[in-house]
């Protein structure tokens, strides 16, 4: 069972402002059936334009996206356009006590809503994602597919949050929560933001006697290579190792693989990355 | 508050009448059924009865019953155990709606060179057989499908596929967490090989489970060590455990005429009902041969995790196969193979009765559930017309 505050249970069970606004100035709608959660904005703003008078919301989703949309509806009444757009996802989670890391993503569609419906409001570009709002007008490129995730999105959301690891980015965001093909392309996100370089290194042993040189080149073979060739319905064969060549034969969906030629040139590059540097393979019969 | 407790395919009470029988096994009798002295010989007849009322509920041999940690453990038992006995075979079948405890090794069996083909389910979760068909050859080592689906209760034809399994020469496991005790099996006649099955699935404590293991079927131990169960499985008896299995085995039978009326009449009831009251709802897999205790219902436009916990504020205790009370950010991997719409997927609900529920407990949640849908569908964006028609 999560472990939610007694605020964000209070919140859920006796939601403030629920509904719509008829003649709203402003309406935000971030989400869709399919992702599991959704939320509509609706905004008043007093004669000026600028304040908030009255916010409601309608939620589709769990306790704690119901609990934020409430939360949400009460941090923004009264300020202005500018002030509640100064407002983080980081503060909708703090007025409920907090929210499981799992559950950060509620606080973030919250306050992706206010930005939508101000943006749409002020009919500037929508700082958003989605895929049931097909008039808007989104920035960046869809990085999570699954869930419609723009790279512009994700950079807001990581900087703001100071996100680390691919993880955290699902939590606050859903991206990479779906088939996860875009944890690379996140990876990338959070070293560009953060400016951490990804930790790819692998040690090299500094010296190898013969025996250990060929012990690893057997173990990088069982353990980085073989399994992703697998993946694909091939294999290889460790046929001899004399000094610094490796000669090895190919297998199942690989022998006779046109592209076989570029799959040595990978298992080049990963014995040269994990055992030394001047590895060379060669493909032989056998 | 008193909790209704409908989750019993999550887990179950343990019998009181279970519990007096393992009790005195912790204190007072306890022995090590391997030691040569009468102290620890009086457990091993314990063990032993408990061996035979297993055995006596499956249809079985005492000697085809090998008592294990957990259902999982039997599952990895028994399919590890099949792959070494024929090395030369390398593909795997099971199904896309298994329990993670087989559905997760054989994806990580698959990442070690092995072949795995998961069979596809209909809309109402029924097997595609003729996949099978298909998909098995000389080639397989195992099939393992499970007796019946944990999230909808529906109930595969297993003997259908042991005589397919069969004619390729394959073993045949399944993992019958869910329906030992539940629906009648009989062994004897059977074409199954592994059965795999849990204590608390049934009445008895966790952390014991049991493997049916053939005669006759060649069998690499998982847990290697002592001679325990004729050395199938290496470590000293959970004798209070076994025994409780034993008991609650025992029960099961005797309850099974009971779990297939009244508490299938039960579970019926709140099926009817909840889909006479309640507009835009749907019943997962509700065409099929279905358990007697289980009922998967989805409500359009609502979102899972919202439903359980305002049941669980009138003490309603039930599951869920969406997205948000997992963690995970997909509703449940057997949903999604059943082809549930989007639009209710992450809106079902698991109620699972035993037969420790009475009618007043169905009747509660008869009462409590639509109101509880009415107010969340009052706080959705989406399907604003069914609420006029509610």
């Amino acid at each position: 069972m999560w472990d939610y505050t007694d605020k964000v249970r209070e919140h859920f069970l006796n939601p403030r402002n629920v509904g719509e606004i008829k003649d709203a100035d402003a309406i935000g709608e971030v989400g869709s059936l399919a992702c599991g959660d959704a939320l509509k904005l609706y905004l008043k703003l007093d004669e000026s334009k600028e304040r908030i008078v009255d916010a409601k919301f309608q939620t589709f989703g769990c306790a704690s996206a119901i609990a934020s949309s409430s939360a949400l509806t009460e941090m923004i009444k009264g300020k202005t356009l500018d002030e509640a757009l100064n407002i983080t996802n980081h503060e909708i989670a703090e007025f409920l006590g907090g929210l499981p890391e799992e559950k950060m993503h509620c606080s973030v569609m919250g306050q992706e809503a206010l930005d939508v419906a101000i943006a749409k409001y002020r009919g500037t570009a929508v700082p958003s994602h989605g895929h049931d709002h097909e008039h808007m007008e989104m920035e960046g490129e869809i990085v999570c597919k699954c869930f419609g995730i723009t790279d512009q999105f994700l950079k807001k959301v990581i900087a703001s949050n100071e996100l680390h690891t691919a993880e955290q980015v699902t939590h606050f965001t859903k991206a990479g929560g779906g088939c996860g093909g875009c944890i690379p392309k996140i990876n990338e996100l959070i070293a560009e933001v953060m400016g951490e370089q990804p930790k790819e290194e692998h040690k090299r042993p500094a010296k190898l006697t013969n025996l250990r040189k060929m012990q690893l080149i057997q173990d990088v073979l069982e353990k980085e290579v073989r399994p992703l060739l697998w993946a694909d319905g091939g294999d290889l064969e460790l046929i001899d190792i004399a000094g610094s060549l490796v000669q090895i034969a190919f297998r199942k969906a690989c022998a006779g693989c046109v592209s076989s030629g570029h799959t040595a040139k990978f298992v080049e590059q990963k014995l040269r990355e994990y055992v030394a540097e001047d590895i060379r393979v060669e493909e032989v019969e056998g | 508050m008193k909790e209704i407790y409908l989750d019993n395919n999550a887990t179950t009470k343990v019998d009181d009448q279970v519990f007096e029988e393992m009790r005195p096994y912790f204190c007072e009798f306890y022995g090590n059924p391997s030691s040569m002295h009468f102290f620890g010989g009086q457990v091993q007849k314990k063990v032993d009865e408990a061996r035979n009322r297993v055995a006596s509920l499956l249809g079985a041999l005492p000697e085809e019953i090998i008592f294990t940690s957990c259902g999982t453990e039997s599952d990895n038992a028994a399919i590890r155990s099949a792959l070494e006995v024929s090395p030369e075979r390398r593909h795997i079948i099971t199904t896309r709606v298994e329990h993670p405890a087989v559905l997760t090794l054989c994806r990580n069996l698959s990442k070690r060179g092995y072949r795995v083909t998961e069979i596809a389910v209909d809309g109402e979760g029924r097997l595609d057989v003729d996949e099978l068909r298909s998909v098995i050859d000389e080639d397989t080592a195992i099939v393992s499908i499970m007796y019946a689906n944990n999230e909808t209760g529906v109930i595969f034809p297993v003997e259908e596929v042991g005589k397919i399994v069969k004619e390729k020469g394959a073993l045949f496991h399944t993992d019958a967490v869910q329906a030992v005790g539940k629906i009648p099996m009989d062994m004897k006649n059977s074409t199954i090989d592994m059965l795999a099955l849990s204590g608390h699935k049934l009445h008895a404590p966790k952390g014991i489970g049991a493997l049916y293991l053939r005669k006759g079927v060649p069998f690499r131990p998982f847990m290697v060590g002592g001679h325990q169960e004729r050395s199938r499985r290496a470590g000293t008896e959970n004798s209070a455990s076994i025994i409780a299995l034993g008991k609650a085995c025992e029960l099961a039978g005797q309850f099974l005429d009971d779990e297939n009326n009244r508490v299938m009449a039960m579970r019926d009831r709140l099926e009817k009902e909840i889909l006479a009251i309640v507009p835009k709802v749907r019943v997962n897999g509700g065409l099929a041969e279905r358990l007697p205790n289980t009922l998967s219902v989805a409500f359009e436009f609502v979102e899972g995790e919202a439903i359980l916990l305002l049941l669980n504020e009138k003490g309603i205790c039930a599951s869920s196969g969406s997205a948000c009370t997992s963690g995970s950010l997909e509703p449940s991997h057997v949903l999604r193979a059943m082809g549930v719409p989007f639009t209710c997927a992450h809106g079902s609900i698991r109620f699972s009765l035993s037969r420790f529920n009475t009618e007043d407990e169905i009747n509660m949640v008869i009462r409590e559930l639509p109101p509880v849908i009415h107010r969340l569908r009052e706080m959705s964006p989406f399907g604003r017309e069914v609420l006029v028609s509610n």
